[in-house]
């Protein structure tokens, strides 16, 4: 699994980090989203789709 | 024998997650995407920041890129109305007469901006839902020094003004509330908007609008002004309609089985009828922990009962359609209600106002300003006794999101207001 953001589309809504906080995280001023993990382990996977399906602003993009 | 299909009526944010989590969670058989607009799905909430704001191109709001849309396989109907559904039968009417006969339905069509009838034919008056109305808004706007009404003073319309007036037009706000955004954020919060927009130079004002005037004949015929019910008359050669929406349940209305009054109305599964499901703006279900119909206009919402109907519908067809190849076996395929903490946001300015769980309908709020020069403040909303959500406005969003646990469910008032106290020091 590859991850790619298009974090200039981030509304810091956060729930990719409720979600899957191995994988992503906010910048403290604003929000935006931050990557921990570009290739996260298969047990996060689940939560990974469910992050990208989730997003209201459609950053993350997954690849597998 | 058909091939086994579901449709999903609806392809904007909540028909594309039901069309997606379909895939996911194992449906194989056809999948019919309808949508009335042209354009692949994209997103709504920049239509009146980003795209107003000209920071956007219209591509960078598809929601999916072309080979992502292509990997699921869908037959994709774009331009194309549904025109009626039989939940008895499962059949759903396209606007060229075609039936098709689904397994199952899920209805995602969504709002439709309201309009005034005295604008009708008029040049220069918008609305603002879809990319095109956006479009069409933002050309207007094209060069400085426009003459704009806002009439509404909602969301849509206080995100629009101040867009535009960062664009440089001449910007009034006009709504029947006394404060903008105040019928879902309360006065407090509703002050620190408006003292914002009047330092921006917006012109605020509390009124009914009476109807408009125009110069011109016939098709030529654009908008000069917007008369207010006092008599008061706002010279405008601009005129964005921002009044709210009306769900898109008009093509339902057929079928008697279904109770389309404010949406489409659904048990706490999102099932409308068996076999038919709705989700997003249209979908008025049972929340199961707050114990009412809600019906939320919300981006996040869309996505999230997207998901939600697409997993309750396989589920059921699971049992009506054991075995069928249609549906690929999946483990822990099971109906659960739709029990979210709704979430939105608005972005005026350089604000970002940010709320958790359900504010309509609250029997008390309390505001608590941080910084009122830095318009910062965080709400509490409840009733009957419980607190059921939290608003923050001007606070960075990461400590936003450590609120949303005080009111993910309704909570003893006295108890979310010690840990909103408590999480603010």
């Amino acid at each position: 699994m590859n991850i790619t953001l298009d974090a200039d589309k981030c509304c810091a809504a956060g729930q990719c980090v409720l979600i899957a906080p191995e994988v992503f995280d906010q910048r403290d001023e604003d929000g935006i989203v931050v990557l921990l993990d570009a290739a996260p382990p298969a047990d996060q996977h689940d939560a990974v789709r469910e992050a990208a399906a989730i997003c209201p602003a459609a950053v993350i993009k997954v690849d597998e | 024998m058909s091939p086994r299909r579901i449709a999903v009526v609806g392809a904007s944010a909540a028909g594309l997650a039901a069309a997606e989590a379909l895939r996911r969670f194992g449906w194989t058989g056809t999948l019919t995407l309808v949508g009335d607009e042209p354009h692949p799905p994209y997103d709504r909430p920049p239509l009146s920041k980003q795209l107003l704001q000209g920071a956007w191109q219209p591509d960078k709001l598809h929601l999916r890129a072309a080979e992502q849309l292509d990997a699921l396989g869908l037959d994709l109907r774009l331009g194309t109305r549904a025109t009626g559904l039989d939940t008895a039968t499962r059949t759903l009417t396209l606007d060229g007469g075609e039936r098709l006969a689904c397994d199952g339905v899920i209805v995602a069509t969504g709002v439709a901006a309201r309009t005034l009838p005295a604008a009708a034919g008029l040049d220069g008056v918008h609305t603002l839902r879809t990319l095109d109305d956006a479009l069409a808004l933002k050309e207007r706007l094209s060069g400085t020094g426009h003459r704009l009404v806002v009439v509404g003073n909602g969301v849509l319309g206080c995100e629009a003004a101040a867009v535009a007036r960062e664009l440089g037009h001449e910007v009034t706000l006009v709504g029947r509330e006394a404060l903008p955004m105040a019928r879902t954020v309360g006065t407090e919060i509703g002050e620190l908007l408006a003292a914002e927009h009047r330092e921006r130079g917006v012109q605020l004002r509390t009124a009914a609008v009476d109807g408009f005037e125009a110069d011109g004949d016939g098709p030529a015929r654009h908008v000069s002004a917007v008369r207010l019910a006092d008599g008061t008359r706002l010279p405008a050669d601009t005129v964005l309609v921002a009044i709210g929406s009306e769900p898109a349940v008009g093509w339902l209305h057929g079928d008697p089985a279904l109770d389309t009054t404010d949406g489409l109305r659904c048990d706490a599964y999102c099932a409308a009828a068996p076999g038919v499901y709705a989700a997003g703006d249209v979908a008025r279900w049972q929340h199961p922990v707050h114990g009412r119909h809600l019906r939320v206009e919300h981006r996040m919402n869309a996505t999230e009962q997207g998901m939600a109907a697409a997993r309750n519908l396989l589920a059921e067809l699971e049992e009506t359609l054991p075995g069928d190849e249609a549906l690929a076996p999946a483990a822990g395929r099971e109906r659960r209600p739709f029990t979210p903490v709704p979430y939105f946001w608005s972005d005026q300015y350089g604000l970002k106002l940010q709320a958790y769980g359900v504010l309509s309908g609250a029997d008390r709020s309390e505001t608590t300003v941080l910084d009122p020069d830095a318009r910062k403040a965080v709400a509490l909303y409840g009733s009957d006794g419980q607190a059921t959500g939290v608003l923050a406005i001007g606070v960075p969003p990461r400590q936003v999101r450590g609120l949303r646990a005080l009111i993910a469910t309704p909570v003893p008032w006295e108890e979310a207001r010690e840990g909103l106290h408590n999480a603010r020091a």
